[in-house]
Formats: C-alpha cells, sequence, structure tokens
C-alpha cells in the first residue's frame, strides 16, 4: 500500500466537480482508493463517499491506493488534487 | 390562502396531485433475499437507460443544467457504496428492495444535510431523487406526471428535476408547491418555462384532490382552492388584462425613456450576479444602475481572488453590450455571515462596521475588487460605486485606493478605461447634508432610499412593530432628495437613484419631477415606468413635485401621488 498526505488548496476542496472528476479518474485504477480525514476512512471511488468527507479548502487528507497499479493511482491523483483550480 | 410567489402569471386549471411515496406505505421485510437482489439489479439497470436517456434529451428540452443534474444522478446511481449499501440492507435486514433504497437514500441525505455547504446540500435532494426513481422503477409506477391532462394544475410537496423532466410543460398551467423558496428547482424551472408558480404553500397537499377546480395568481400569491364562479370570472378578466398590458409594455423594450415633452431619463437595472444580464435586457434597461457585488463574497471559506472577480464582471460588461454598467463595491456588514472576514457580531451592525468601512480597512481585499473592476472595464463601460459614505474623508480614501490600483496595473502595463467614472451611494443623510461638497470630488450620485429611509427616520425596516413608520413618503426624506439632486446638477453630476422608491410608479412619478436623471429597479418594473414617463408632461411632474414639498404630512403626500398616479396611468 501506498499513501501521501495532501493538503487541500483550491477554494471548493473536495466538492462540487473536483470531487467528480477525482471519483472518475480513481473509477480507472484497479487499485482500491482510500481517502482518510481526521482518521475516517472513505472510499475514493465513490463520488458519495467523496462528497460526505464534507472536505473544503485547507483540509488534510491522506490519499491512500492500495493494488497492481497503486504507484501510477497516487501520483495521478496526487496531481490531480494539486492541479485543482475552482 | 396566500404563498410566496415565484413565477409571475395566473393560473386557472385542475389540480393534478403528484402523490409522493411514503416510505411507511412499503412493505419492509421479504422472506426471498435473493428474489429482492434481483428486482434491485433490474430497477438499477432500468434507471440507469431512463437517466441516459434524460440526459440526452432534457438539453433540448429544459437547458443545460439539468443534463448536468442528470449526469450527477447517474453518477449517484453507478455510485459503490450507494449500491453496495442497499444490498447490505438487503442481506443483513432482510429488507424489501424498495425499502433498502429509500433506507439507503435517506441515510446519504442525511449525512450531506449536516455538511455545512451548499453545493453538498443541493446533492443531498439529488440523491433523494435518485432513489425516488429506483423505488418506482421496482414499484412499477411512473413520477405520475405522464398521465397529466391537459390544463393542469400540479400540486406537490417538492417538485425534483427527474419529476420537471418527466412532464409535458405544454398541459402545465401552474405549479404550486410546499416546500421551497424563489431558487427552489420547482421555482427556476417554473420562471424558465413562463409557468405560472407559488411556493410555500404549506398543507396545500392536503387540502386539494386531483380534479378540483383551482386558482392563483403568480404574482401576489394569493390562492383559491374550489373558488365560485365569480373569482373565476374574475381571474379570468384579469388574466386577460394582464396579458394585454404586457403586449402593450413590449412597444417600450427598444426605445428609449422620454415624458409627452421629450424630457429625457434613463432606466437601468438592478443586478446581483452574472445571470441576471438577461432578465435586464429583455425588459429594455438602457444600463445597470446597481450590480452588486455580494454574492461573489458570501457562502464561501475565503475571499474571492482576483482573476475570479475579474471573470464575472467582464461578463456582465460584455452580456450589456456596451451600457453603462454601475459596479458596487463589496457592500457587507456584521449582519450578514462571512465568516472568512473575521468581522465580530455588533449589536448595531447597520451604524457598524460595513461596506465602505470594512474596505477602507482591509485594504488588499478592497484592491482585489478595484483592480478586477478596473482590468474588466476595457470590455464595456464600466461605472465604480462606493457605498455608505458618510463623509468627505472616506471618499477621498476610496479614490486614492483607486488610483494606487491604476498606477499598479500601468507599471504592469495592462489596460483600463482611464476616464472610468466613480460615484458614490448617498443613503447616510450625513452625505445628503454634505452632497454639495461631495459633488465636488465625484463623478455621479445614487441614491439608495432603503438606507436613507432607514436612517434618516431612525426605522429599523426589519422591524415589524414600528414598520408603520418606515415609510419613503416622509417629508424629511423627500427633502433629503431633493437636496441631493440640486446639489448633484449644480456641480454637474448625474443623479440617480437604486432603490426600491426608484421603481415604484407612484414614488416615481415625483422623481422625475425632482429632476432624478436615472432610475434603476429590478428589471421587471422598468418597461412600467417607461410607458408611464410617456404619458407624462415634464412641466406637470415639477409641479406637481412642488406641491408635494409643501405637503406636511406622509399620509397627504401618499394620497396625492396615488390619485395622480391613477389619472396618468389609466389603470
Amino acid at each position: 500500500m501506498k499513501s501521501i498526505e495532501i493538503i487541500l488548496q483550491n477554494e471548493t476542496g473536495l466538492h462540487a466537480r473536483p470531487a467528480s472528476e477525482f471519483v472518475k479518474l480513481a473509477k480507472s485504477f484497479e487499485a482500491k482508493i482510500t481517502l482518510v480525514k481526521g482518521g475516517k476512512e472513505y472510499n475514493g471511488k465513490s463520488i458519495l463517499n467523496v462528497l460526505g468527507m464534507g472536505a473544503g479548502k485547507g483540509t488534510q487528507i491522506e490519499l491512500r491506493a492500495e493494488g497492481k497499479d497503486e504507484e501510477a493511482a497516487l501520483e495521478r491523483l496526487s496531481t490531480l488534487i494539486k492541479a485543482f483550480s475552482e | 390562502m396566500k404563498a410566496t410567489a415565484v413565477s409571475p402569471g395566473i393560473a386557472i386549471g385542475k389540480v393534478f396531485l403528484l402523490k409522493k411515496i411514503e416510505v411507511e406505505s412499503l412493505q419492509k421485510y421479504s422472506d426471498s433475499m435473493e428474489k429482492e437482489l434481483s428486482i434491485l439489479e433490474k430497477a438499477l439497470e432500468k434507471s440507469a437507460f431512463e437517466l441516459q436517456e434524460l440526459i440526452e434529451t432534457s438539453g433540448a428540452k429544459l437547458g443545460k443544467d439539468d443534463a448536468e443534474i442528470f449526469q450527477a444522478h447517474l453518477m449517484i446511481l453507478q455510485d459503490d457504496e450507494f449500491v453496495q449499501t442497499v444490498r447490505d440492507h438487503i442481506e443483513s435486514e432482510k429488507l424489501c428492495a424498495a425499502y433498502a433504497v429509500m433506507k439507503t437514500a435517506d441515510e446519504f441525505y442525511i449525512q450531506f444535510m449536516n455538511i455545512e455547504d451548499e453545493y453538498i446540500r443541493e446533492r443531498a435532494a439529488d440523491v433523494k431523487d435518485v432513489g425516488m426513481r429506483v423505488v418506482k422503477s421496482i414499484l412499477g409506477t411512473g413520477t405520475g406526471l405522464e398521465a397529466m391532462p391537459d390544463g393542469s394544475v400540479i400540486v406537490a410537496r417538492e417538485l425534483s428535476p427527474s419529476d420537471t423532466a418527466s412532464m409535458d410543460s405544454q398541459k402545465v398551467c401552474g405549479i404550486i408547491t410546499e416546500g421551497g423558496g424563489r431558487t427552489s428547482h420547482a421555482a427556476i424551472i417554473a420562471r424558465n418555462l413562463g409557468i405560472p408558480a407559488i411556493v410555500g404553500a404549506a398543507g396545500i397537499t392536503e387540502q386539494v384532490e386531483t380534479g378540483s377546480f383551482i386558482v392563483f395568481d403568480g404574482e401576489s400569491g394569493e390562492v383559491f382552492i374550489r373558488p365560485d364562479e365569480k373569482i373565476i370570472q374574475r381571474y379570468e378578466k384579469i388574466k386577460i388584462s394582464r396579458e394585454n398590458y404586457k403586449k402593450l409594455l413590449m412597444q417600450f423594450k427598444d426605445k428609449k425613456t422620454f415624458t409627452i415633452d421629450s424630457h429625457q431619463v434613463e432606466l437601468y437595472a438592478n443586478i446581483a450576479s452574472q445571470n441576471d444580464t438577461s432578465a435586464a435586457l429583455e425588459n429594455g434597461a438602457q444600463g445597470v444602475g446597481l450590480f452588486r457585488t455580494e454574492f461573489l463574497y458570501m457562502n464561501r471559506d475565503s475571499e474571492p481572488s482576483e482573476e475570479e472577480q475579474l471573470e464575472v464582471y467582464k461578463k456582465v460588461l460584455l452580456n450589456m453590450k456596451s451600457k453603462p454598467v454601475i459596479i458596487r463595491t463589496l457592500d457587507i456588514g456584521g449582519d450578514k455571515d462571512v465568516p472568512y472576514l473575521g468581522l465580530e457580531k455588533e449589536d448595531n451592525p447597520f451604524l457598524g462596521f460595513r461596506a465602505i468601512r470594512i474596505c477602507l480597512e482591509k485594504k488588499e481585499m478592497f484592491k482585489k475588487q478595484l483592480r478586477a473592476i478596473l482590468r474588466a472595464s476595457v470590455f464595456g463601460r464600466a461605472r465604480i460605486m462606493f457605498p455608505m459614505i458618510s463623509c468627505l474623508e472616506e471618499l477621498r480614501a476610496a479614490k486614492q485606493i483607486v488610483s494606487e490600483c491604476m498606477q499598479e496595473l500601468d507599471k504592469k502595463s495592462i489596460e483600463y478605461d482611464r476616464s472610468i467614472q466613480t460615484g458614490i451611494m448617498i443613503e447616510v443623510p450625513s452625505a445628503a447634508v454634505i452632497s454639495d461638497i461631495l459633488a465636488e470630488e465625484c463623478d455621479f450620485f445614487s441614491i439608495g432610499t432603503n438606507d436613507l429611509i432607514q436612517y434618516t427616520t431612525a426605522v429599523d425596516r426589519m422591524n415589524h412593530k414600528i414598520s408603520e413608520l418606515y415609510n419613503q413618503y416622509n417629508p424629511a426624506v423627500l427633502r433629503l432628495i431633493k437636496t441631493v439632486i440640486e446639489n448633484g446638477h449644480k456641480k454637474g453630476i448625474d443623479v440617480g437613484m437604486c432603490g426600491e422608491a426608484a421603481g415604484d410608479e407612484v414614488m416615481a412619478y415625483l422623481l422625475l419631477g425632482l429632476g432624478l436623471d436615472e432610475f434603476s429597479m429590478s428589471p421587471p418594473c422598468i418597461l412600467n415606468i417607461r410607458r408611464l414617463f410617456s404619458l407624462v408632461g415634464m412641466n406637470e411632474a415639477r409641479n406637481d413635485a412642488q406641491k408635494v414639498l409643501e405637503m406636511k404630512d406622509a399620509q397627504e403626500i401618499k394620497k396625492f401621488l396615488e390619485e395622480r398616479n391613477k389619472k396618468i396611468a389609466g389603470k
């Protein structure tokens, strides 16, 4: 399993469009994608879970990937989060 | 009965009651888990198919936004966690498929509603809508709206996007919901489709049944359940005369605003977001007299960036096609909740740290807004307006910051309109009293009547106990308005008004007589005022204004002006 800590810098955090873009990308990987906020785990491939986190700007989250393509998943997903502009 | 009017027009028709499926009415337990799982799979498949179809067809029917809503619905429907939670409920609790779907949708609904974020709360309604779609698919019922006859008034607790997408708008002559507000889905759709609608009609679904007659007014919010013949006839007449009047008004749409004797004034629109420009133009606005920028700052965690504001101002200026747009800088105070500004709750917010007072202190934030306006100014005719100016020092300080912003842009060789006008709101009595002094150092005035009345008469306009005292005909207020107009004209600057009084036909006539140059109002009022002015002679208006100024109390003034209005408007 691979993991990385990220602080959400964009205005909307993981809401709205960024949330659905994240989930779409997460689904393209075989690895299990998990987001951890405040000790609670959320399924990164579920839009309901990602929105239900309520992760706004400035939230610290841990991004985990577990599976064959975990390395690529982690890199692509963390790059996506950092590139969010809205 | 009275409800909140959200889409104008009169509806006369037969009720079509949209019944909601209640969770209590569903069978709870099942004896065959396998059977329920297979029912669920089929319903999920069918729902996905329906949504795919809606995504393709709704774009043409209801607008792009709806296609986006159904995209979101499809994503929820195919969400791993959603489907898995439903399956878990079926397997571990032996629930029926429909019951398990409702339960799951409710659980996510509650979770989302507990998050302090407007976007996510909207998604909560989506989860319920998706759940309902699957349940209906399981039960084999449609939304119910498919069978609606012609000339129906839809009565429902709420209308979801799925509901409105399945209704044939040709058959709907009105919409009534128990819940919702001006921005609820039902209200927006009704306005887009031009269907009369009222919301917040508490308990109405209990009082009517499908097929019973109903009449309501989408302008006043009045509802008549099972009306008698007299009421129906009365409203049919009103309906026809309003439609005729609307047609008459449309003749004034692309005209300038003249009195009989060719005195010319400008009628502008008040807008509160970039989406309001189409309403302004459709109603014949000659410009925007008040662009409220508060929406940019509210319901968010941090202040808007310069770039974000630039995009919004640019869009408004481009939409208005080189018509003037008066952008009011941030007008916010302790009565509004904008957490990231760190404003303290004040005992007396209307006399406290607000509007220009905040901006002069939070200079960096103010400069972001000013630079954004300046940069946008090359795309149209922008004007800058400062709210709540109460003394010359504030005006000078604000203008100083504008010139600092200009210098910064110059350094970076960024283009802006060098002759951009800066003006002020006159809404504090002290500013009205020294308007001769202020007029020397700004390019225009815009009188804000709502606050000017409240500050002049010391009446909180939200306080119902003293609402009688809040009166636009108060002679002290009228004298101040007269002073401001005269002082502005002496120094050669235009004087406008962007309070509610400017769009009120009884009051607008007086303001015309007092010499007001520009009237800014909510878009639907514009054509009515333009027509009214076309029937007025300037000499008469001036004489009447003089008479009013000699009157001693508000009641007398009101009565006089209302009689005048009746005579002129001929209604």
